[in-house]
């Protein structure tokens, strides 16, 4: 009598997890359907000059997303190239050499970051870190080296560059604390066994870390990546907020997300409504890209490393 | 067994549900739900304080989520009014299920505030300098255009960093209305909107957005609200008006440009304040509205609403200059007044 009961209960259960997980599928599938049917009249009108367009005028309602495409994606990268060796240096080193006593309390402050509202980073961003890039980086930099494309002036402050290293303080801590996790996952034995066979510290660190330990640095990089794709509000506050193609990254821009926060509230018409929730919905593909793209090249670093070991 | 107990479950739980109806209606409590603009959002909340204070059991719920989102709400009728800061277009009104009346409120103001050194008073700007700068066309302090304006300051050879509302904004839609106005090459390039594709400069979210970039980047202009850039003691601009003369922003000078236009008031009041005539008007000027349908599907709420704006357009005109908000001209809301009276709920006027 007990038995069936039990399994009654098992099955249950089974059935409602099951029910869970649908409900997260259902609402993904969802979500996309929905962007897709409120971005029709908008993709219809355009076509894909959608997001090959550079012109957003709302009064004309003529709309093109590829500025928008432009920031999200130059301010990405710029908080990729700051973040991931600055948290893989501070991983190693809190993992590797830091001092018991300091382990804790840098581990804690730096996961710390991740708990900061993003409208807090925002104004932190425009009252201090604006004004300091302003004056001790862009403006020395242009002035030297002005002639590069890529750091051409004018300087107003609001830029790419300071969207960009927000970003990277931002990303920070979820980088951080993935590559910490991944870092502590080498065997002891490993790292003795270098450093038995005459190996320095570094060598240690390269040879076994980096073997061991770059498929999971790499999804770190991702987890950070996606959180800097679809940060909206400091991004808002620091870019210039500026639907141009900009190549210098001292000049404003602008971003998917923030163009959505920005003028959803008072987008009237149809069209212009609609082009918004498109911008939504080239957003939420290219997450999806970047995702699949990420799972691809993972399997394939696993692969390698596990040959490897 | 069972039976009975569930039936008695059911009837308690009929009970309760009757009494859940029945306490609000007992008491006569009357909520009033509205939604839409974000600049008259601190009026507002002062009168619906006021009123409620003054009439016990009516309530009102204003969601400050922007003109846009007003108007939406209030075509889709999930609100009793909405408010907007721009007036509706003829296309939007064709999609409104009924006729509605623009309520004008309160008037507003645009200040053009700067950061640039070796200016005296206030820097004087004229109608065409104001848009050549928001068109790009002049990009440094000591333009000889500006200089012209403003004799005795010693302007720097800086560049000029325009700054504007990233997000949509009945501010802006003033703004570049009053530019469009004045401007036929702003009319023709840019166009007069809530968001607009601007020529040059930088966005800031909000006016705390547009002051925060003109704050912290010498040689930067930008507008905000009056109350806002009065409020944070900002340096605005002189402009000179249609009449010649330079006005500082003020609620005098709102007033005056509302006393000015007051004259050829259309009877639905969608009508722009901008460039309007009179020696004290401030030209960068705009009324906000209230959205209410003529015709009220329900007479209780209709009646509060009446009601309200009754005393909105008597009572309610003496909180708006504390506020920073010009009260409407009297010969104005006296004109309000008698649209008010339309408002019928079955037929009935509610007034």
């Amino acid at each position: 009598m007990a038995a069936p009961i039990g399994n009654i209960k098992d099955r249950l259960f089974e059935r409602a997890t099951a029910i869970f997980a649908a409900i997260v599928l259902g609402l993904t599938l969802l979500l996309f359907a929905l962007l897709l049917r409120e971005s029709l009249p908008a993709l219809k009108k355009f076509g894909f000059s959608f997001v090959t367009g550079t012109t957003w005028d709302p009064v004309a309602e003529t709309f093109g997303a590829l500025p928008f495409i432009y920031g999200t994606l130059v301010t990405s990268v710029i908080a990729l190239l700051i973040a991931v060796p600055l948290s893989v240096g501070a991983a190693v080193f809190i993992n590797e050499f830091a001092p018991p006593w300091l382990k804790g309390p840098v581990a804690f402050l730096a996961e710390l970051l991740a708990a900061i509202p993003s409208v807090i980073y925002g104004l932190w961003g425009v009252f201090v870190l604006v004004p300091l890039l302003r004056d001790h980086f862009m403006k020395p930099v242009t002035k030297l080296f002005g002639w590069v494309p890529l750091f051409k002036g004018p300087v107003y402050g609001p830029s790419m560059l300071a969207a960009g290293v927000l970003l990277a303080i931002m990303v920070v801590p979820f980088i951080l604390s993935v590559s910490r996790e991944v870092m502590a996952t080498v065997p002891q034995r490993q790292k003795e066994a270098v450093l038995s066979l005459g190996g320095t510290q570094w060598e240690m660190i390269r040879i076994v870390i980096g073997q061991h330990c770059i498929p999971g640095i790499f999804g770190a990089t991702i987890l950070g990546l996606g959180r800097a794709i679809g940060e909206t509000m400091a991004v808002t506050m620091l870019i210039g907020n500026r639907p141009d193609i900009l190549f210098s990254i001292f000049q404003p821009g602008y971003s998917m997300a923030a163009v959505i926060a920005n003028e959803f509230t008072e987008a009237t018409g149809d069209l212009y409504m609609s082009a918004l929730v498109a911008v939504g919905l080239v957003l939420f593909l290219i997450t999806f890209a970047v995702n699949i793209a990420a799972r691809l090249i993972l399997k394939q670093l696993l692969a390698r490393a596990s040959r490897g070991i | 067994m069972i039976k009975k107990c569930s039936g008695s479950i059911v009837r308690y739980l009929l009970a309760a549900l009757c009494l859940v109806i029945a306490i609000p209606a007992f008491a006569g409590d009357i909520t009033v739900n509205g939604a839409g603009a974000t600049f008259p959002y601190p009026l507002y909340s002062k009168w619906f304080y006021e009123y409620s204070n003054a009439h016990p059991g009516v309530k009102f719920n204003y969601q400050s989520i922007g003109s846009g989102g007003g108007i939406k709400q209030i075509t889709a009728g999930t609100v009793d009014f909405g408010a907007t800061d721009a007036p509706m277009t003829d296309d939007e009104m064709a999609k409104l299920p009924g006729a509605i009346l623009h309520i004008p409120t309160a008037i507003g103001a645009v200040s053009v505030v700067y950061n640039v050194e070796g200016i005296k008073d206030a820097l004087k700007l004229s109608p065409d300098v104001l848009a050549g700068i928001f068109l790009g066309e002049i990009g440094k302090w000591n333009d000889p255009k500006i200089a012209a304006l403003n004799k005795d300051a010693r302007l720097p050879a800086i560049d000029i960093v325009v700054a504007h509302r990233s997000d949509g904004s009945g501010t802006t839609d003033i703004f570049t209305n009053y530019l469009a106005t004045v401007s036929p090459e702003w009319k023709s390039k840019v166009g007069r909107g809530k968001s607009v594709n601007w020529p040059v400069g930088l966005g800031g979210k909000g006016n705390e957005g547009v002051a925060g970039v003109v704050k912290q980047t010498p040689g930067a202009i930008g507008y905000v609200e009056l109350a806002f850039a009065q409020q944070n003691k900002m340096k605005d601009a002189a402009l000179r008006n249609r009449d010649g003369q330079f006005v500082s922003p003020s609620l005098e000078g709102t007033s005056a440009a509302a006393a000015g236009a007051a004259k050829a008031m259309p009877a639905d009041f969608r009508m722009s304040l901008v460039d309007a005539p009179g020696k004290d008007s401030y030209p960068i000027c705009g009324l906000t509205w209230l959205l209410v349908y003529k015709d009220q599907k329900d007479p209780v709420k209709g009646k509060a609403i009446v009601s309200f704006l009754k005393w909105a357009l008597k009572d309610g005109q003496k909180m708006n200059a504390p506020l920073l908000y010009a009260p409407l001209p009297k010969s104005v809301a006296e004109k309000v007044d008698q649209v008010a009276r339309e408002i019928k709920s079955g037929g009935k006027s509610l007034y």
